[in-house]
């Protein structure tokens, strides 16, 4: 299967050559001579000097056999052209853009381009899911460890979600002491149903503070 | 006059500047985007519209310049890509009706005009003008 790659970058060079260590037949696109001399050394791969924008540019670069096309320039619109040509001009099945610009990887779909990539949106999914992790907050212990105040953070798939805290089955000795919501915060009772993103405020003793947490978060507590 | 019409011009350069101060002068309601403040700052006097500075391939920006209601968008910046994609947000997303780009690159034309983007290719029109003034002058002589 045949792939045009279209950058400049290290980026550029690093999926070119993984394609080929995977046994595509690559094809890359560079507008910088040097870098292309460069690349063409490097790579086992056919390397094209010139804008990856411009129709005569990737009929050289034989975009009409290639089965993809990956943009990765610097600028989101040259990014669409590039994919659109391809696409509209060549034929070329599917076509993969980076955007910069988070709301690009939308109105990219929209235009046609088959997949729109956001490093910056990627990275605040990665960064967020990490946060998650840390959705259990150690406050305080008190009376030399006797009782722990806890805050916890109902995300995602945590079961106490919709549940209403009589239900629950706490164990003995085990308290939601507060609700705190970004609507108002609450002193709960047997009739307050929990919501996604409602932080508890938890007081429990060590023999019961592992069950309280997997009643409210599930597994992953 | 004929109807007052909502028109946004993209890029304020010789171009751009041009056609938005005639439309405004004709009295029609003109908004114009640059990324240069001093491009904008350099519109004529007789120039009444308005005036954003910001990157009008961001569809915030244009949003910002109520594109939903606007009858024309002519995309005039010196850079074809960007003039394609600015014109490509009016239509697809903001329903503008009448769209216009200026693109160099006479191999980027027609694609562009069958996806319903009126391309005004400079290199194109020069092109003509000269081959036309060139054979006007031989038939004369003859």
């Amino acid at each position: 299967m045949k792939v045009l790659i279209i950058g400049s970058d290290k980026t550029s060079y690093y999926l070119t050559r993984r394609f080929i260590a995977k046994g595509y037949h690559a094809v890359m696109i560079t507008h910088d001579a040097q870098q292309g001399r460069q690349m063409a050394r490097k790579l086992q791969a056919l390397v094209v000097v010139g804008d990856g924008t411009d129709p005569l540019v990737l009929d050289e670069a034989g975009v009409r056999q290639c089965a993809i096309v990956v943009a990765l320039l610097p600028h989101d619109h040259d990014n669409l052209i590039a994919c659109q040509l391809a696409k509209e001009m060549f034929g070329v099945p599917r076509t993969v853009a980076l955007v910069h610009d988070p709301e690009n990887e939308e109105v990219f779909r929209q235009l046609g381009v088959s997949v729109a990539v956001s490093v910056a949106r990627l990275l605040v999914q990665v960064i967020e899911e990490q946060i998650g992790y840390e959705a259990i907050i150690n406050l305080a212990e008190l009376a030399q460890g006797q009782l722990a105040i806890t805050e916890v953070v109902l995300l995602g798939d945590a079961p106490a979600i919709g549940q209403h805290l009589r239900d629950l089955a706490l164990p003995d000795n085990a308290l939601v002491a507060a609700v705190i919501r970004d609507d108002g915060s609450i002193i709960p009772r047997g009739e307050t149903q929990l919501q996604l993103n409602d932080h508890l405020l938890l007081v429990t003793r060590p023999d019961n503070h592992s069950i309280v947490l997997s009643i409210l978060m599930g597994a992953t507590a | 006059m004929t109807v007052a019409l909502y028109v946004i011009v993209v890029g304020c350069g010789r171009l751009g500047a041009l056609v938005a101060t005639r439309l405004s002068q004709e009295g029609h309601s003109v908004v114009i985007i640059d990324l240069t403040e001093t491009k904008l700052a350099n519109l004529s006097a007789d120039f009444s519209g308005y005036r954003i500075q910001n990157d009008a391939t961001e569809v915030e920006v244009l949003q910002q310049a109520k594109a939903e209601r606007a009858d024309i968008l002519i995309a005039a910046t010196n850079n074809d890509n960007v003039n394609l994609m600015v014109a490509q947000i009016a239509k697809v997303i903001f329903h503008v009706p009448h769209v216009m780009a200026r693109v160099f690159n006479p191999a980027r034309e027609a694609i562009y005009q069958e996806l319903g983007i009126q391309v005004i290719c400079p290199t194109k029109l020069s092109a003509e003008r000269f081959l036309q003034a060139i054979h006007t002058s031989t038939t004369d002589q003859t």
